[in-house]
């Protein structure tokens, strides 16, 4: 597969945590597909999950009528994935920090700090009329990489 | 998500198998901690020997889990990290609040 012929994906679904699964397994395989490495599937595959969360959980509200709209592309060289849900929004600079000593013992607010140190980049923007659109974007470690190197290396 | 509990040395082990992860995953972890100290268990050790996946709802499961066995007098431990499990709690500075073993002897010796 070349950068060329990325593969794009678009899936919705309501508002319940089962589907967290669902759109792992498709992700998972996308990634598989462009030979991603055990190690990142594992990682994109859990920022993915605490995006997917947050969406249904602090967006909608668990509100099985309000949709998650996911969109991915998926090159040898990089994964975008874009999460948007119908919720208020909310305001990245105010969420706790989950390092503090007052937040440690806390049950909660680690997913967006977990997004930020698993991913490249981690973007929030917010719809006009409500809606909260996470960017996720992570550079591909491929096992085709590793072989090149390892071809270069025994040159 | 699957929870056994057995018994060995006066403690009870929960060998936890599968995702602790929002919706399910956490809510069972919750559950059988609760049914532990309701039963009136204050040495817990959490097995993690088969858990494959853990996101930001089961790292809270488990802080709470600790917070509630603690302030009620009680301990609770965790052994058999896998490497990502380990990675997770490490990002959040969270490795350093649990006491961790390798292995099920020594983690049952400890208590």
């Amino acid at each position: 597969m070349t950068d060329a012929d990325a593969r794009e994906y678009h899936l919705v679904i309501a508002s319940r945590f089962e589907n967290i699964e669902l759109v792992h397994v498709v992700i998972e395989d996308a990634l598989r597909q462009a030979a991603a490495s055990d190690d990142q599937r594992h990682w994109i595959g859990l920022a993915l999950r605490e995006a997917l969360a947050n969406a249904i959980k602090h967006g909608n509200r668990q509100d099985p009528a309000k949709r998650v709209d996911v969109e991915a592309r998926v090159s040898p060289r990089q994964i975008r994935i874009r999460i948007r849900d119908e919720g208020a929004g909310f305001v990245p600079d105010a969420v706790r920090d989950p390092l503090s000593e007052e937040n440690r013992f806390r049950a909660d607010g680690r997913g967006i700090f977990y997004m930020r140190r698993l991913m490249d980049e981690v973007e929030f923007r917010f719809g006009p009329e409500g809606g909260t659109m996470v960017t996720l974007v992570k550079r591909l470690d491929t096992v085709q990489d590793t072989d090149t190197n390892q071809k270069e290396e025994q040159r | 998500m699957k929870i056994d509990v057995r018994v060995r040395g006066g403690v009870q082990i929960l060998d936890v198998e599968g995702k602790i992860t929002i919706g399910r995953g956490d809510v069972a972890l919750r559950e059988a901690v609760q049914q532990q100290l309701a039963g009136g268990a204050t040495r817990l050790l959490i097995n993690l020997k088969d858990v494959s996946t853990i996101d930001s709802s089961g790292v809270g499961e488990l802080v709470s889990a600790y917070t509630t066995v603690t302030n009620r007098g009680g301990k609770l431990k965790l052994v058999n990290l896998p490497p990502k499990v380990n990675d997770i709690l490490q990002i959040t500075q969270l490795i350093t609040v649990f006491e961790t073993f390798n292995d099920e002897e020594e983690a049952i010796g400890s208590f």
